[in-house]
């Protein structure tokens, strides 16, 4: 039962399967083990990177294709659900269809690129990803009545779905039983069906084509395989899944805006968190976007009590001033790279055998 | 020096081989052409295969031998002339529309899956078969029958024992022997084979040439076979086309072939004996 709802890739390896229960439970739990607004935030944006990472794999680590639209799907679907919450009001009806409206647009917009750009060679295909994005990005930031422009939108959602919903009077366990908990369980739960869905995906048949695709698309057409069709199918359901978590944080955030959605910071975040937690594997995904969130959102509290502990040191405690965080993380990143080629699942699975 | 323009209206039909239900070739190209710029790497070529044989096409090296091949298979676009399988006219057809109809492809340099195992490269060959590369939503390894096929095709070339091996790990001849497996596995109707047996090791060899064996024998296909090694030839072929420069030089039955000057000359380099 486990297994076939793992579509039957399991984690093979101790130590792996052991750290991704401590973030599934911790995930799961998140709002009674890790109390506090700041906490569930982070909670919540791992759920949505776990996503957005997992389907970015889906091109890069198993089909082999490099793109830089990945924010931008991830746009159009954040932005298909602000804008519906915002001109259809803040009701169910309008998240439905602006989440579906989302998911479409990205899907077009993939089957576009796709059937226009990957016959060709990949780094072809990369620099248009790369024009048609950065062309997205200006074009919303210009579309100022539609989308708010830089500012971007803020929004209602759901009554049921905000603080202000009580659903237990009492606190349990210490926590407030609010919409803010419903709103963060609907992330959660999306998430992980998100996630499960593209775990059978990449051991589909389909699946199991694309890494061929991947391998030697050469060799691939000649057992019969047509290398564009399942290129672009792999682009346009890694594009809906992509705009399905942008959906996921236009609900959580209540705000959507170039900032948090479309920039190439984003992208690049993305790229690095694939990178770390190992490409080709959607696990990797998991622990890539757990550890990379955990560590752009805490490492400079840490590097604060670093700095106070050694503030009698003079040089260490320059170094580990709060504000040097970002050095620090490009470190922890070279480290990661150099001494995990294959990320940490390909590290963690290697070790095992 | 002579050149391969000497060309022989030298056609044999081949011989000693029962007549089969369905005499029209199965295969055949029409004045097949392809130049690179100024150099003609194919020079119309006309050529027919009958269903059931078994054709070597010998030549120097860089007498067009492959190009014609990727000709026929589709990884190259005619500049002119014709490929007909079937009486279909499939000059115009890509890669993966040629595999459906039934050609099917081994490549010189070996061109596996690297990173997949060995018994993943098959099974996506088997995939493929089945048309079941577009299925997202079931798990690859519940088709039992794909699993079965390729397991099978693996036994067929002895690859058994190596199959969870990532083929990248392979030693060369296995991977060799995994290229023909692959071919196998697909099961076209037309097989082409590009010196299967280069850069084997001498007690590797045979095992590829009894794979080639059987397959003659025991299915109605016809088979292509790029090969240096005379002895092999001898053996297998049914008639030999001889390339050079691109050109039709000498077709017909092997030991007439292997005899004629143009042969001796352009293909094994000696002149011609006195005869």
């Amino acid at each position: 039962m486990l297994t076939r709802l793992l579509s039957g890739d399991t984690p093979r390896s101790g130590l792996l399967t052991v750290l991704l229960l401590i973030v599934l439970i911790s995930l799961a739990f998140a709002p009674f083990l890790f109390p506090g607004t700041k906490s569930l935030e982070t909670a919540a944006r791992i759920c949505i990177f776990i996503v957005l990472v997992a389907s970015y794999d889906l091109l890069l680590g198993y089909s082999g294709i490099v793109s830089f639209a990945h924010t931008m799907f991830f746009g159009i679907g954040a932005y298909g659900t602000a804008l519906a919450l915002n001109t259809s009001g803040p009701n169910y009806g309008s998240l439905i269809w602006g989440t579906l409206a989302g998911a479409l647009v990205a899907a077009l917009f993939a089957l576009a690129i796709g059937l226009f750009s990957l016959r060709v060679k990949a780094i072809f295909f990369a620099m248009v990803t790369l024009a048609v994005a950065s062309a997205f990005a200006v074009f919303v930031s210009q579309m100022s009545w539609l989308t708010g422009g830089e500012d971007g939108l803020n929004y209602k959602i759901p009554r049921e779905l905000t603080p202000a919903f009580k659903l237990v009077n009492e606190k349990v366990l210490g926590v407030r039983i609010n919409g803010k908990l419903v709103a963060y369980y609907l992330v959660f739960f999306a998430s992980a069906v998100l996630f499960l869905v593209m775990l059978r995906v990449v051991n589909s048949p389909f699946g199991r084509t694309l890494k061929a695709v991947r391998d030697n698309a050469f060799r691939a057409e000649a057992i019969g395989y047509r290398v564009v069709w399942y290129r672009t199918t792999a682009t346009v359901l890694s594009a809906v899944m992509a705009a399905l978590a942008g959906s996921l944080l236009a609900i959580w955030l209540r705000y959507t805006g170039p900032a948090t959605t479309l920039s190439m910071e984003i992208m690049i975040d993305i790229l690095l968190m694939v990178v770390i937690g190992g490409m080709g594997t959607l696990y990797g995904a998991v622990l890539g976007a757990t550890l990379f969130i955990l560590a752009q959102t805490y490492l400079q509290n840490l590097m604060g009590v670093a700095a106070e502990a050694t503030s009698a040191v003079p040089l260490v405690s320059t170094l580990v001033a709060p504000e040097r965080w970002l050095l620090w993380l490009g470190v922890l990143f070279i480290l990661s790279v150099y001494f995990f080629p294959s990320g940490i699942v390909g590290r963690l699975r290697a070790g095992r055998a | 020096m002579p050149s391969g323009r000497v060309c022989l209206p030298y056609f044999l039909k081949t011989t000693g081989r029962p007549a089969l239900a369905d005499e029209r070739p199965i295969l055949e190209t029409s004045d097949l052409t392809i130049r690179f710029g100024g150099h003609v790497a194919v020079d119309h070529v006309s050529c027919s295969f009958d269903r059931g044989t078994l054709t070597a096409i010998v030549g120097p090296n860089g007498a067009g031998k492959t190009t014609y091949f990727n000709l026929i298979s589709g990884q190259l676009k005619a500049t002119d002339g014709a490929v007909t399988l079937n009486g279909e006219d499939i000059t115009r057809l890509s890669v993966p529309e040629r595999t459906d109809r039934g050609i099917g492809r081994a490549f010189q340099l070996t061109n596996l899956f690297p990173t997949l195992s060995v018994r993943e490269n098959v099974r996506l060959v088997v995939q493929s078969r089945a048309r079941k590369g577009f299925d997202l939503f079931s798990i690859a390894e519940s088709h039992v029958e794909l699993l079965e096929r390729a397991n099978h095709v693996l036994a067929e070339v002895r690859l058994v024992d190596q199959a969870d091996q990532a083929v990248s790990a392979l030693p060369h001849g296995d991977q060799r022997k995994l290229e023909v497996a692959l071919l196998i596995a697909l099961g076209p109707q037309v097989l082409m084979f590009d010196e299967p047996t280069a850069g084997m090791s001498v007690d590797e060899v045979p095992v590829i040439l009894e794979l080639v064996r059987k397959l003659k024998a025991d299915m109605d296909r016809t088979i292509l076979l790029v090969e240096h090694k005379m002895d092999v030839i001898r053996s297998l072929a049914d008639r030999i086309i001889v390339l050079h420069n691109g050109q039709l030089v000498a077709d017909g039955d092997p030991a007439e072939v292997i005899a004629l000057p143009v042969v001796q000359e352009a293909y094994l380099g000696k002149a011609p004996e006195a005869a």
